[in-house]
Formats: structure tokens, sequence, C-alpha cells
């Protein structure tokens, strides 16, 4: 478990980021709090000549609710999203979520930013972002652009940020409604067997929006429409459940791996949906 | 005006047995103090790290060298080649069999050791890793044991295939051994006529010991004196000295084998490992000391594993339940050698103690051990050699037998117990039980967790899953275990021929305070702690002025180390009797100072007082100060003891054990709401060390019921190599745990002391288990193989029907 050798660069701001990322192309890397990056480089499977620390990169901190909006800055760590009482108010789900992120030790290291852009689909954020359709703001030699968080995820490991590109924010509009994230996994500090991001609006008796999102069932998160869609006019009962659930098991295309074969993946999604969908109603 | 010292504050001020004394190697523990293997530095000191294989069964044709060596830092790269003029290529097993220590002609198991490579550092090691360039040609791989026995494909082609092994005939080339207890055809012939019968194929799959400290060592050959000094993570610092001294030629006196503090061995740290030949041998090449220490990945797919046995049972019984005979076969998986660390003449270990706590009249056990493409091992994980296999065996073989019976399996279990007036108990698979009370512990653990209401509530949960009110289910898992401890008698016990009595060394010294020196080592349980506690009883000093040392061979006593729950049956009872020898010579001394005949005076806590003048004593201490320092005539002046300690028996230490749990049949998740446990191990030295290691012990069994395995994909690949896949329980799986106790001593140690520390896993992994089985019995399970992790229990319940 020891890593190639590296060199090791700190640069102050984006654009010392962004130009040693183009000097070095294929062979740099941006490192965040590390705690994806840096087991991979000790297995070996990672192969980072070129390692750019950012802890030290101006501008790329910070949790901002406006009236409409969320905007969190991308080296935000886990630990800092739980301690935030101004968006537990906003956005509690984002704190229910984290707190469901491997174990304090990795909270305090673990940022935002890199859990969104490393392109695990056991992390737990991007389906989180897609729930919210957050949008994800990516600082490069050209400047800024913004593209959306359902339409980031390309592959496991592949997304559409360019190699020479700083993923520098996420922001999403205020959430509404009730919410749930619901995780099932082995034990702490294990990334989900199955998990769910839900968040339902509701009018009257009935449900007004709903926005359903799936981590670690496929190569990618997995927005559902469908599953959000088969709520919306119902009044949530067991018929409506099963019909988003339906939808959902569509969507996903699990694997067979430790965590069990596919039935089971299957079986538990439609469960953790299930219990999400009636959680999120039940603080709607 | 001074308070009088009363009789009972003496006995306080000893803090002897019995007393919940703190725990003196915490202070340095807790405070990150504490000095391992890996902390060692010496000056010049080198790096030594494996090329491993990434094929569990392949040829290799040809080790390339060349590029590693231009590496920055990397000194010299050792292959089977370089060893071989040494002798060195092959090492003996533990078991009688014998070990490639590097990759002599073709790999056995992923992860085995190929090439060697010595570098300045650790990271130019791992560098020089990857520029070894080997060519592997890829052979069919056998992870099955029972398809190995029907194969055409060898794997050990380094043995004469008509040979016999080590343990006897061999049935097939990769065939290890039979090894048969108790009565074959008497037995058959109970189970042909019985009324009741029932069969079942229990899996005890394979796992790890996985202590927090992974394999290690530093060896540094000084070529001016020629003496090597060996530090390593080792249970058994004696033995090793002796095995390294067999393999090098060097000379016993001239190796010094240490083993600084240990992080938990839990059975790993027994056996010998490839890397400890090739520092020793790195360290003569290169005349500087080299350090080897093992990643975790290393630890998990390559040292050794624990378990893996097959174990088809019958059981017998009339139609009222009681047992009239057991027969159990077992197919072994050993792996790619046969490493198992056991007394040479039990190679299952003491699998033969799988009748458990129960009068059965007639049994029979066969086990046929088997190599395949897997990593060597089959360690005691705590436990006493193959014990949990046989206590799992047993304990499930009651569950299946209940449910033949349609009869509560706690009553099933009180009806067959041996009875208090039984022992010593001779069982029918050849041993002997030292003491026990089975029917007390296990109505006070029924009565404690409130047995008949639990029924209730679990008959009252079913009926509510059955109507779909609830998705949830209740098991209550039993279990009553009795262990067999303290390897034991030099008559039938011995590894590689090293008898497997244990040993201390007492000097007191004058000022009254002493130390004791023994042949085993503690890895955490805590012995600087306990062994002071049963001196200060023994000899009257307080155990705050008593130094206990362990683990370096150059000063202790020879000993056969600690594994097996054996330090306290064994070098606990040597203590003891050493202690006793210090404490006759005391009472010459005492009757010389008090001018009185020897057979005058008799001690009393902390001193010798005159018989009926308890107002004439002299202290331990005086006494001790006394023997250096007055001329005593016909008395030696000095006080030292030595004891060797034979035992005459093994212990028998027993538990109740219950497990309450609710399933949840969608997700195949478990909670834990209830766990008790009532451990009788004897006399109690110190109650606290006692609970600290029911609660590990029960951790580790929670583990290993509940998701703990080493899997094995069928290209031999290892599926659980980092802790990510491999379940190692934290705080927050742990659930509370509520522990008891019954004493019934041992009456033949010295102070009835029985041994507790691998109890709780070879009790806690049949109780957990059982919950398990016992929640789904309403709906007809009868055998489910563990791990019982989520998917598992979810197919439980799916093939049951219970998804809908
Ligand atoms: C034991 C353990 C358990 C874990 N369990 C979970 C879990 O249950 N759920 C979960 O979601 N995560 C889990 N994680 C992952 C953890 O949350 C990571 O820290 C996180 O996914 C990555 O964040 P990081 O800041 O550490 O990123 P890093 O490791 O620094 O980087 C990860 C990748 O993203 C890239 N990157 C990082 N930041 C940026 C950026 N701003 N712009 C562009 N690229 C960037 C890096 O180049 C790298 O490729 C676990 C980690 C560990 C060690």
């Amino acid at each position: 478990m020891i890593p190639a050798a590296f060199d090791y660069y700190r640069p102050k701001d984006l654009p010392g980021v962004v130009a040693l990322l183009q000097e070095h192309g294929d062979d740099a890397r941006v490192m965040a709090g590390g705690h994806s990056l840096i087991p991979m480089m000790k297995l070996r499977m990672a192969d980072v000549p070129h390692l750019i620390d950012m802890q030290d990169v101006d501008g790329m901190n910070g949790i901002y609710v406006g009236d409409t909006g969320v905007r969190i800055g991308a080296m935000t760590t886990q630990a800092e999203l739980i301690d935030s009482a101004e968006l537990a108010d906003a956005a509690p789900i984002l704190r229910e979520a984290a707190l469901q992120i491997a174990d304090p030790q990795v909270r305090y290291m673990g940022t935002v930013g890199g859990n969104v852009a490393n392109g695990d689909p056991g992390n737990d954020m991007p389906g989180l972002m897609q729930c919210f359709d957050a949008t994800f703001t990516l600082f490069g030699p050209d400047g800024e652009r913004t593209v959306p968080a359902r339409e980031f995820y390309e592959a496991a490991y592949m997304t559409a940020r360019e190699d020479d590109e700083v993923l520098t924010a996420v922001s999403f509009p205020t959430p509404a409604g009730g919410y749930a994230y619901e995780k099932q996994k082995r034990k702490i500090g294990d990334y989900a067997t199955a998990a769910a991001a839900v968040q339902i609006v509701k009018d009257g008796g009935s449900c007004a929006s709903a926005s359903i999102a799936m981590t670690n069932l496929s190569d990618t998160p997995v927005f559902s429409e469908a599953a959000g869609a088969a709520l919306v006019g119902t009044s949530v009962d067991g018929d409506a459940i099963r019909a988003a659930v339906a939808a959902m098991l569509n969507d996903i295309d699990p694997v067979d791996d430790n965590r069990g074969p596919v039935a089971f993946k299957n079986h538990v999604a439609g469960v953790i949906l299930t219990r999400a969908i009636e959680r999120a109603w039940s603080r709607a | 005006m001074k308070d009088e010292v009363t009789r009972d504050d003496r006995i306080a001020g000893l803090k002897g047995m019995g007393t919940s004394r703190k725990r003196v190697e915490d202070a340095r523990f807790t405070q990150g103090k504490g000095n391992y293997v890996d902390d060692i530095k010496l000056d010049g000191m080198l790096f030594g790290d494996f090329v491993r294989s990434p094929y569990a069964h392949a040829r290799v044709t040809n080790i390339d060298t060349s590029a590693a060596m231009e590496v920055p830092g990397v000194l010299a790269v050792l292959t089977a080649a370089d060893l071989e003029p040494l002798g060195l290529h092959w090492m003996p097993t533990l078991a009688g069999d014998k070990q490639m220590v590097l990759a002599d002609g073709k790999v056995l198991f992923q992860g085995q050791e190929v090439a060697f490579v010595i570098a300045e550092d650790r990271y130019a090691a791992a560098d020089g890793i990857e520029a070894v360039v080997v060519d592997y040609e890829e052979l069919p791989v056998i992870t099955d044991p029972f398809e190995s026995l029907k194969s055409d494909v060898v794997l050990r082609e380094d043995l004469d295939p008509t040979a016999d092994g080590a343990h006897g005939p061999r049935k097939h080339p990769n065939h290890i051994f039979t090894w048969e207890a108790g009565e074959k055809e008497a037995t058959e012939q109970v189970i042909d006529a019985a009324e009741v019968v029932a069969e079942e194929m229990i899996y005890y799959h394979r796992t790890h010991p996985c202590p927090l400290e992974t394999c290690g060592c530093v060896a540094s050959m000084d070529k001016v004196n020629g003496k090597l000094t060996l530090w390593g993570t080792f249970q058994a610092p004696h033995a090793i000295r002796t095995v390294v001294s067999l393999i090098s030629g060097i000379e016993e006196h001239n190796i010094r084998v240490i083993s600084p503090d240990i992080g938990g061995g839990f059975g790993n740290k027994v056996g010998a490992y490839a890397g400890y030949v090739c520092s020793v041998v790195a360290s003569i090449v290169t005349g500087k000391p080299v350090k080897w220490i093992e990643d975790r990945m290393d630890n998990l797919m390559t040292t050794a594993f624990a378990r893996d046995y097959w174990m088809k049972g019958k059981i017998a019984a009339t139609k009222e339940g009681k047992i009239t005979g057991l027969w159990c076969h077992t197919t072994a998986d050993h792996g790619g050698f046969d490493a198992c660390a056991d007394p040479t003449k039990f190679p299952a270990g003491f699998m033969n103690i799988c009748t458990g706590s129960y009068d059965i009249p007639t049994a029979y056990l066969a086990v046929d051990g088997v190599y395949t493409n897997k990593a060597p091992g089959g360690v005691a994980y705590r436990c006493s050699f193959r014990v949990t296999e046989a206590a799992y065996f047993i304990e499930r073989m009651i569950e299946v037998l209940a449910i033949e019976l349609n009869m509560d399996a706690a009553e099933l279990r009180r009806i067959n117990f041996i009875k208090a007036d039984q022992f010593p108990y001779q069982s029918a698979l050849g041993w002997e039980y030292d003491s026990g009370d089975y029917h007390t512990a296990w109505d006070k653990a029924l009565n404690a967790v409130g047995y008949d209401n639990l029924r209730r509530e679990q008959a009252q949960m079913v009926e509510d899953f059955k109507s779909g009110k609830s998705r949830k289910l209740l098991g209550i898992g039993l279990c009553h275990f009795t262990e067999i401890v303290g390897a034991g008698p030099v008559k039938n016990c011995d590894i590689l021929g090293l008898g497997m009595f244990d040993s201390c060394e007492i000097r007191i010294h004058p000022t009254g305070s002493a130390i004791a020196r023994l042949g085993t080592i503690s890895q955490g349980q805590g012995h600087a702690t306990t062994f002071a506690q049963i001196l200060a009883s023994e000899i009257g000093l307080p155990a705050d002025s008593i130094t206990i040392e362990e683990g370096d061979t150059d000063t202790a006593p020879y000993g056969l180390g600690t594994y097996g729950s054996r330090s306290t049956p064994v070098a606990g009872a040597a203590t003891a009797m050493a202690g006793r020898k210090i404490r006759a010579k005391a009472q010459m001394i005492a009757a010389y100072l008090l001018e009185v005949h020897d057979d005058d005076v008799e001690f009393d806590v902390d001193r010798f007082v005159v018989k009926g003048a308890p107002e004439r004593f002299k202290t331990m201490k005086e006494i001790a100060f006394a023997a250096y320092n007055q001329a005593i005539p016909g008395i030696e002046p000095g006080l030292e003891a030595v004891s060797y300690y034979d035992p005459p028996n093994m212990t028998y230490p027993f538990g109740a054990y219950i497990c309450v749990m609710e399933i949840d049949v969608d997700t195949g998740e478990h909670s834990i709401r209830q766990f008790y446990a009532l451990d009788d191990c004897g006399t109690r030295i110190n109650p606290m060390i006692i609970e600290g290691q029911v609660h590990g012990g029960l951790t580790e069994a929670l583990a290993i019921a509940m998701g703990q395995e080493i899997a094995y994909d069928d290209m031999g690949n290892v599926k659980t190599g980092t802790l990510m896949d491999f379940f190692l329980p934290t705080a927050w799986e742990t659930p509370h745990y509520t522990t008891d106790h019954t004493t019934t001593p041992s009456p033949h140690h010295p102070i009835g002391a029985k041994g507790v520390g691998e109890s709780p896993n070879v009790g806690g992994v049949p109780a957990f288990s059982n919950a398990v089985h016992d929640a789904f019995r309403a709906f007809g399970l009868r055998q489910a193989h563990m791990p019982h992790d989520h998917w598992r229990v979810w197919k439980i319940a799916n093939q049951l029907g219970l998804h809908g």
C-alpha cells in the first residue's frame, strides 16, 4: 500500500491549478480531501505523477444560503455540511445524507467537490445533487461554465468535466417539501448497498411534485424521472408507491458484487425507496 | 492515632486474585506509547517486501529482476533460486508439511510469495516490486475441497502421490490426511437403530483473525559476534527460536527472539511465515538489519486463515429427545500447504470435543484434510485448536434435532447435559472433562433473559408477520458450549516435537518487590496485570510491586507461548507453583528469624505467623531482605524459583449464551436487542479483565457470524482483501453485552482457573447464528450457512417465500 512516486504541488489560486493541469495533462490530478484519491494511489490503481493539492486554493470554500438557492464551495467538507445550521434549515436532507457517509474521520477530510467530481457510483452526493437538480460550476482555461448534475455522469469515473477543469461549486434551488435520504449499508464506513434521495411537495392531500434519485445501483447515479412522476397527483398511497418503485427498477441496473446478487439489490432498492417515500411524505 | 490495619486491608493491599485491578499495560497503550515491531528502528535498517502472485495456480516460468535492480534504493532481489543453495527455499510447517518460502517453479494461491525485494526503505521496495517481471503460465484452479478430491489436477507436484503424509495414508494426490476418533461401527449401528435421526451439512466458512497489527519482523545478524536477533509479532517466541535454529543451522544460544508489544494475535501470529525466513536471510546477506511488515491486504490474503470446515453430521435420539449417538465427517480445506497450527497428534485440533456439553454415549468423528488453491493456515482464531468449529457443529446439530423432534431447543439441551455429579466425565471421543455444572448455568441464563416470555413474544411476532402487521421476526439464539483449553499435557501435546508445558521464573528483590518471567506472551490479554495478581496472592507481595516480563528468549524461561487460552491454565499454573516454591523457602527463613520450628509458622496473607501467636510474625518483605542479607545456616542466600508446569489435563471452561435478535425480512438487516453471556472459567483472577475478554471475543464472534469471511471467486481471487469488504466491527455495530458467571474451579489446576479469552468466540458464534436460524424456524428453515450478512439473510427469507 505504497503509492508510486509523485510530484506535489500546492497552488494558491484557480488559474494556478488550471495551469498545472494544462502543463501535465493526463499525468496530473487535483486532490481535495484525498479520501478517494489517496487510497487509489496506494493501491496503485491511480497513477498520478503530478498531484495538485487544493487545500490552499482561494475561493472554493463556504456555504451560501440565499432566498431561493444554495451554493456550496467545492472544498467544503462533509463535516462542515453537517455543522451548518443554515443548511440544516434550508436543505435538511443534505445533513441527513452526509451523516450516513463513511465515518467522522473521513468526513473531516472528504469534500463535496471531491465527492461529486469523483464519479464513483458509490458516492452519495451525486444522487442527491440530481435529486435537487443541482448545477456544477467548472473552471477551466476558458473560464467558467456550468453543467446540470443530471447530465454530468457518463459512466463510472467518467464525467462531463474536462481533464483541465476544476469543479468549483455546486448550486441548487432551495429544496421544498418533505425529504428523506435512506441508505442501506453493511456497516459503518461502507458505501451503499442501495440508497434513495427523495424530495416531495404536498399540496392538500396529494403530491404536487416529487424528485427521486438512487445511489450505487448503476455505474452512475440514477435520477428516476418516471419514479417521481408516478407519485405526482396521487395521495402517495400503496399503489402509487408501488408504481414509483416499478418505474425506478426500470431505470437502475445493479451488478452482482460482495454486497449481494442483482435480485437482492433490486429488492432492497425497492424497499429503500418505499421507506424513503413514506418518510418524505410524512414530513411533507 | 493511627488506624489499625486490618487483615482485610492487608488482603486488599495486595490486589491479588479476585480483584478488578486496573490493567498496568494501559498506561502506555492509551497514550500511544506501546512499542510494536514496526516501532523498532535500527541504524542502517533495510526494508524487505514481496512480489506476490496474482494467480491462484500457475507455473512460474521466469523471473526477471534486472529492471528492479535498477530502481534507486533497491539492493537485492531474492528468489527461490537464491535460497535453494541454503536449503531455505522451502520451510517446514507446524503441521508436518513443508511450504515454499519463495515460489519454486509454481504458485498455489493468490498472493503467494514469489520474490523478496530488499531496499533502503519501504518506498523503494514497493517500486522494486513493480519492476520485477514474472512470467506465469496459468493452471486450472481448484477452490472447492470436494472437487479437489475428485480432480486430475495435482496441486502438490512436489509430493510423492502414493507416499504417506505426516498424519498417515493419503487417498488422493490432493488429500492430506484422515483423522478419526471414537467408534465408527458402534455409532453407525446406533444411528441405524435410532428412533429419530437429524442429518445436516454445516459449513463453517473461511475467515481470518485480522489482528489490528499485521505480522512483521526485524532481523539483525551481528556478523562480529555471530548473534542473530529477531524481533517479531510472535505468539510463541521460544518455538520460533527453536524453528529458526533448526532450519538455519544457527545454534540456539546465538539466536535471540523478542516479541515486543503485540497488537492482537488471535492465532494469526503462531506460525512461521516466509517474511521471517527472508528477513533473516537478507540480514545475513547484507549484514544489516532488515525489516518486513505486512500491509493489510498481505495479512488478509496470505497469512493464516481460520475455519473452512465442511461438517456433515448425524445425530440420533429417542422420541423423548435423549441423544444416543453422534456422527460427524468433516472435509477440511487447508489451502495450498498444510500449515495448520495444531498439536502434532491432532491434525484436526480438538475437533473431537464436538460432543459438546452433552452426555452422548456413542460418537464417531472423521476429518479429511484437503489441498486447494487457497492460502495456507488453519489457525485457532481466538479458540483452542478447532474448538469453535466443534462447538458450532454440535450447537447447530442440537437445533436441527430440536426441529426434527418438534421440541424446544433449551429443553432439549437440558435433558442431555452432562450432570454435575458425572464429573470428571469421560467423553465418547476421548476427553476427560474436569469439572462443570451445566444445569445451574443454563437455568440461570434462561431466567436472566426471561426465556418463556421471549418465546411468547416471538410467537406473537410470527402471528403479526403472517397477518401482515409487521415485517420483523425475532430470533432467540441459544448456546451452551464447553471449551477445551490449556494445551497441554506433554504426554499427548507437542508442536513440532516441542512439549506444550509452560514456565515461570521468579526473582524476589531484597526490598520485597519482584520480577517474574514467563514463557508466554501477551497480545492484549493483560498478562502483566493478572499474573502479578496470582503471585501477589501466592507470595504475599503486592501486585503493584511485581513486574511481569515476557517475550525475550534471552531472559524468559522456555515456554510454548500464548494461544488456545493456554496462558492461565499452563503458565498461570507455573506461576502459582513457582510462587509456592518461594513461599516454602520463605517459611524456613521466617522460622529461623522467629526462632521456631518450620512447622510452627503458617502463611497469612503477606506474612508468616507463629501458630497460636499472631503477634509474632515476619512479613514477606522482611523475609525477602533477610534472604539476601542475613547468613542463615543451611539455607542458600537469595529468593528465586522457577517452575516448569506440565498440566495433568486440559481445562474445560463452559458457558451459556443467549442472543435475542430482530431481523428485517425485507432487507436482511438485523438488530441485536439483548446478548447475555454467562461464563464459567473456574477461579476468577481479575473480573474486569474477564469482562473485557468476553466483550472482545463476543465482538469477534459477531463479526464471524454476521459478515466476516475470506471469500474466493472461481479463479481463486480473494474477494475480501480489504477492510471495506472484510467485516471488522466497530463500536457502531457492536451490541450491548450483559455478562454473568458461575464458578466451578478446575480440580487439577493449582488455583482452579480454566482460561476465558476464547470462550466468547467459541460460544458467541453459535449464539448469533442460532438466533438467525431461530427467527426463521417457524417458516421451516433448518440450515443456512454463515456469514449471515444482509443478502444471505434476505436469501433465506426469499427462499422460504416470505417476500410475497
Ligand atoms: C472508509 C471510507 C468510506 C467512505 N464511505 C463513503 C460513503 O459511504 N459515501 C460517500 O459518498 N463517500 C464515501 N467515502 C468517500 C469520501 O466521502 C471521499 O472523501 C469523497 O468521495 C471524495 O472527496 P475528497 O475530497 O476526499 O476527494 P479526493 O479523494 O481528493 O478526490 C477524488 C477525485 O475527485 C477529483 N476531484 C476532487 N476535487 C475535485 C474538484 N474540485 N474538481 C475536480 N476534480 C476533483 C480528484 O482528482 C479525484 O479524482 C468514503 C471514503 C473512505 C476512505
